[in-house]
């Protein structure tokens, strides 16, 4: 080894145990931990390609922004921690138990009379009095004769002070060890050597290759698997980057019951799971129910209550023919979250169902419009400490679909099972929109007095029907003669308008009839005559739907404000169904829940290590800042005493404790 | 036997007076009273940290004199509120002393009230050198710390009058928190102020309380922050009750250093001369905040990790509450090296305590606002 080499490792060794080293590291630390903050972590890599483009979404992964606290270059800034930590207490340490131990009773004359508190005593207490004085005030002490006669008597108290600097500094490389358990960086090895390649096809569990599938033997792992009611799951999923890990689990978990309470208001009270786990090996069953804050542990494995969603409801839908809506409504029956087979209208079309939901606990801030929220979230987080609850209300049962054409198109809608009502009146309620990114639009059909949609689609297939014009304008236009509102002269030409009328609208609602007006009335009269058309078409509809009912072989309606309201309604319904879009109406008259239980499973070897750290970190504190180190001299030498004083730390506290210590020895020496 | 016992030669227990007997004795009733009572509806958890609460009251008010009578006397008053409800929240609105006095909400306004009213008397002592007015101010703190604490009693009571199934210790939102730390941080002041006989101090603490305390009054008047709520699952653990008061001493603690780092860069450059306390004794006891405040943020972060490991599936998830609570740990950490270690006085030091109030700030508010995470307890 050459000079240069030494000098070089020693120098090098110098850094790292240095604490400009270490204090330069605490702030790297904390700057790259802001970096984690601020990027939301371990999102789906789309999510983060969409939000940031192609380019940085290759720059930002290059650099490991999206798990930044398992990135290797924060591993390194840890790893440096630990090493400047470790190399710290080397460095230290031996020097530290030495100071521990002496008493420093070679001190001289010169540096004992040179201390800052130092003081010759009047009077000349003898040895033992000394001795006594410092037992009774705590003190340990070793005493010291000299070649010339002289005694020195050294005592100290309070060593455990610097015993606070071995438990913190220690305490803190056993947390990053025990962290390091607990970490993923096996798996992250794994992966760079390609014996571990993570999923990224979208595969049933049992088709995910070997390479992609971790053996319950793995020493600490943390995924998730959702659990549909009666259904059971032996691996969980862990996320790895662009993809997911199969971690097989040495025991199977059967979801029993999932259950969700909620409080008066609306909030969550309760999410709990009753779960089975059947050993692999032994077969023992135990029985549990796990809680959030209440995980169940088994063989080392903690099981915790995650998130909640819909397991795979059957329900049954009324499907309302929107092509040919004079047809009585047929059955439909599906189970969510999976797709079947609709034809409709003659033309094949594959409904997907999506999640059904037994509350819909929804915010009703936004007033009287329902708050365009985001339905796409499947599973609600159980775990989430946010609690804004003051304006909930439940809307009931829903459930999402999308209709998917032949040539792949769909739209996509949310339909409420239970009537809700607004200003005073009751709807179905039903959202539709084309892009996943768009808030719903949102149709309200009004009820009738039996509560159900049947008169609105009765009023609709005859809106919708041009052989029952003829017979609704003339009826209008009768009433009207006979009111007075139009000269008898009028009354052919009214009846025609009111045909018209009633196809325009028929055909596009009443997006159809503007549509005219810009074509064909000018601008400046088309106010008026919008106006007109709206009166027009407002009391024609009782009249549609009088034939409706009389079609139906039923009474006709009641002709009172209410049952008016409703009629007025209808028609903003069948005019909104223009942009509905859809071949029937799937009206969700039934269910069966399965609820599913979304099911964090942990296994943390370093968890204990962890927490053995952080015992002796909190004592470490205690030590280093409320014991403090005290030493005390007597120096007696030809009938003669000094006092001197020294701590570790110098402050206030130590004049004032000096100065009682010199009063009382003088008032000891003085017998 | 004067002389020794100022060195620490008795035993501690012997030192003891009548009072502090009296104080412990009536401390151990009054836990005694609230197991007999509802000890059936405790965890062993719970029964555990009734326990170790006595003692640490019993502990507090030997080492703290002041605290013998601060604490009896808002318990007695927060008992004297409970009185008068005769178990109907309704009567807040009409019994006279709930009303105007001892409701959780009229408790919490009058502790307002007061804690404005000290501060402006604390520096108009400061300005005019007034001993009698900062007396008069320490007084004020005082009162509301006295009101504040009677308020979170109170409330905790009201909390089950609303359903038995949402009471809980008023522990749990934003608005609860702000109310613990104006208590904290003026509790910890009025020990400091005691201890340095250094009164001037407050005009400088009570300006980061009467912050405090306006967000309070803006989050209950404009927000309607103060309802109760019901406790959301995550929540319902017993570990709050420990983790939330223990990180509202480091917070409290922090706020408190760093406002005696504003008066200490003052009194540094000579502004309001002569009628500030001497930097050193400045220096000093911002020293001691943060280090009782570095204390018990680690406990607090430990706790933390461990209810984490409870409820959210590990010790730590890099969540942005738990990352930022790392960094206000690194932060203080490299303070406390610098000092300690390099041996820095001053300045330097001051403004670093200064700028660790604002890292605590986002830690505590920031996070919540800005960050998504399962830790956002309360937004705005």
């Amino acid at each position: 080894m050459t000079v240069r080499q030494t000098s070089f490792r020693h120098a090098l060794y110098e850094l790292l145990s240095s604490m400009r080293f270490a204090i330069g590291l605490l702030t790297i630390l904390a700057i790259a931990s802001v970096v984690g903050t601020v990027l939301k972590q371990n999102e789906p890599y789309p999510n983060y390609a969409f939000e940031f483009g192609p380019f940085w979404f290759e720059v930002f992964e290059t650099l490991g922004l999206y798990d930044v606290y398992h990135s290797g270059w924060f591993l390194t800034i840890l790893a440096f921690l630990v090493i400047s930590t470790t190399l710290c207490i080397v460095r230290n340490g031996p020097g530290f138990i030495k100071d521990m131990k002496a008493f420093r009773e070679k001190a001289g004359d010169n540096s004992l009379a040179a201390m800052k508190h130092s003081a010759e005593l009047s009077g000349s207490p003898d040895a033992a009095t000394l001795s006594a004085y410092l037992a009774r005030h705590g003190f340990r002490h070793k005493r010291h004769e000299r070649d010339d006669g002289s005694v020195v008597i050294a005592a100290k108290k309070g060593s455990a002070n610097k015993l606070g600097y071995f438990f913190a500094h220690i305490a803190l490389v056993v947390i990053c060890i025990g962290g390091l358990l607990d970490g993923n960086l096996p798996l992250k090895i794994g992966e760079l050597l390609g014996r571990i390649v993570p999923e990224t096809r979208d595969v049933p569990q049992s088709q995910v290759p070997d390479e992609s599938r971790l053996s319950p033997a793995n020493l600490s792992y943390r995924g998730n698997v959702t659990i549909a009611e009666n259904k059971s799951a032996d691996v969980i999923f862990l996320n790895a980057g662009k993809g997911y890990l199969v971690q097989e689990l040495p025991f199977i978990v059967t979801l029993k019951k999932f259950h969700v309470d909620y409080y008066s208001n609306g909030m969550p009270k309760l999410f709990a799971s009753d779960i089975v786990v059947t050993d692999k090996a032994s077969g023992r069953e135990t029985p549990a129910t796990v809680k959030v804050n209440h995980p169940l542990i088994v063989d080392g494995v903690a099981i915790y209550q995650a998130s909640f969603g819909d397991g795979g409801s059957p329900v049954t839908f009324k499907a309302w023919n929107l092509g040919q809506p004079s047809q009585p409504p047929a059955t439909v029956k599906g189970v969510s979250l999976a797709s079947q087979p609709l034809e409709a209208g003659g033309a094949r079309y594959t409904l997907e169902l999506g999640e059904f939901r037994l509350f819909n606990i929804e915010d009703t801030r936004s007033g009287e419009e329902l708050a365009a929220k985001d339905f796409e979230a499947r599973m609600k987080d159980a775990r989430e400490v946010r609690q804004d609850a003051k304006f909930m209300k439940n809307l009931g049962p829903s459930i999402a679909f999308k209709l998917r054409d032949a040539q792949g198109q769909a739209r996509e809608y949310m339909h409420y099972m239970s009537p809700i009502e607004q200003d005073g009146a009751r709807y179905l309620i039903a959202g539709v929109r084309s892009q996943v990114s768009e808030p719903f639009a949102y149709l309200r059909l009004p009820l009738d007095d039996d509560d159900k949609i049947d008169s609105f689609m009765r009023l609709y297939a005859t809106l919708k029907n041009p052989a029952l014009y003829d017979e609704i304008a003339r009826r209008t236009a009768q009433k009207a003669a006979a009111g007075g509102v139009i000269s008898a002269d009028m009354q052919q030409q009214f009846e025609n308008s009111v045909k018209w009328i009633l196809a325009r609208f028929g055909e596009g609602g009443f997006k159809g009839l503007e549509s005219f007006l810009d074509e064909r009335v000018p601008a400046d009269k088309r106010a008026a005559v919008a106006q007109t058309y709206v009166k027009i078409l407002q009391g024609a509809v009782i009249d549609v739907m009088d034939v409706a009912q009389e079609k139906a072989g039923l009474a006709p309606w009641p002709k009172d404000g209410a049952h008016y309201r409703m009629l007025l309604d209808g028609l903003v319904a069948t005019s909104a169904m223009a942009d509905y879009r859809a071949p029937v109406f799937l009206q969700l008259t039934d269910f069966t829940q399965v609820q599913a239980s979304g099911l964090q499973l942990t296994r943390s070897p370093g968890k204990n290590l962890v927490y053995l750290g952080s015992l002796l970190l909190v004592i470490g504190i205690i030590l280093m800042f409320y014991v403090r180190e005290l030493r005390m001299w007597f120096l007696l030498r030809d009938g003669k005493v000094r006092v001197a004083m020294a701590s570790n730390r110098h402050n206030r506290e130590l004049d004032q404790e000096f100065a009682r210590h010199r009063d009382a020895l003088e008032q000891v020496s003085r017998g | 036997m004067e002389l020794s016992d100022s060195l620490g030669t008795t035993h501690p227990l012997k030192k003891l007076t009548p009072g502090d007997w009296l104080y412990a004795l009536v401390v151990l009733a009054a836990a005694g009273v609230a197991f007999a009572r509802y000890g059936d509806a405790m965890d062993v958890y719970e029964d555990a940290i009734l326990a170790g609460s006595t003692l640490g009251l019993i502990a507090q008010g030997w080492f703290w004199k002041a605290f013998r009578w601060y604490f009896p006397l808002s318990g007695a008053l927060a008992l004297a509120g409970i009185g008068l409800y005769e178990q109907d929240l309704a009567r807040a609105q009409s019994a006279f002393g709930l009303k105007y006095l001892l409701s959780s909400q009229s408790a919490i306004m009058w502790m307002c009230t007061l804690f404005f009213l000290a501060t402006a008397v604390y520096w108009l002592g400061l300005l005019k050198r007034s001993d009698l007015l900062t007396r008069i101010a320490s007084g004020l703190t005082w009162s509301a710390a006295v009101m504040g604490l009677t308020g979170l009693f109170v409330r905790w009571y009201e909390s089950y009058l609303i359903a038995p199934d949402v009471g809980h210790i008023p522990v749990s939102n934003l608005y609860e928190v702000f109310v613990l730390f104006c208590l904290i941080t003026a509790l910890m002041y009025l020990y400091y102020e005691a201890k340095f006989a250094a009164r001037q101090m407050g005009a400088f603490v009570l300006l980061v309380i009467s912050a405090a305390v306006g967000f309070i009054l803006w989050y209950t008047f404009d927000r309607q922050a103060h309802e109760i709520q019901p406790l959301i699952p995550a929540l319902q653990s017993w570990w709050m009750k420990i983790h939330v008061p223990a990180n509202f001493v480091g917070y409290g603690a922090f706020a408190l250093a760093a406002m005696l780092g504003v008066a200490e860069l003052m009194a540094l450059k000579g502004w309001l001369a002569g009628k500030l306390p001497a930097p050193e004794v400045l220096d000093e006891v911002m020293y001691k905040a943060i280090a009782v405040g570095f204390l018990f943020f680690t406990i607090a972060t430990i706790l933390g990790a461990m209810w984490a490991a409870d409820a959210w599936g590990g010790y730590w998830s890099w969540d942005p509450k738990e990352t930022w609570a790392l960094i206000v740990w690194l932060n203080y950490a490299a303070w406390l090296h610098i000092r300690l270690v390099k041996g820095w006085r001053g300045a330097p030091l001051a403004w670093w305590a200064v700028i660790g109030l604002f890292v605590t700030t986002f830690a505590f508010i920031g996070v919540n606002m800005f960050l998504s995470g399962l830790h956002s307890y309360g937004s705005l």
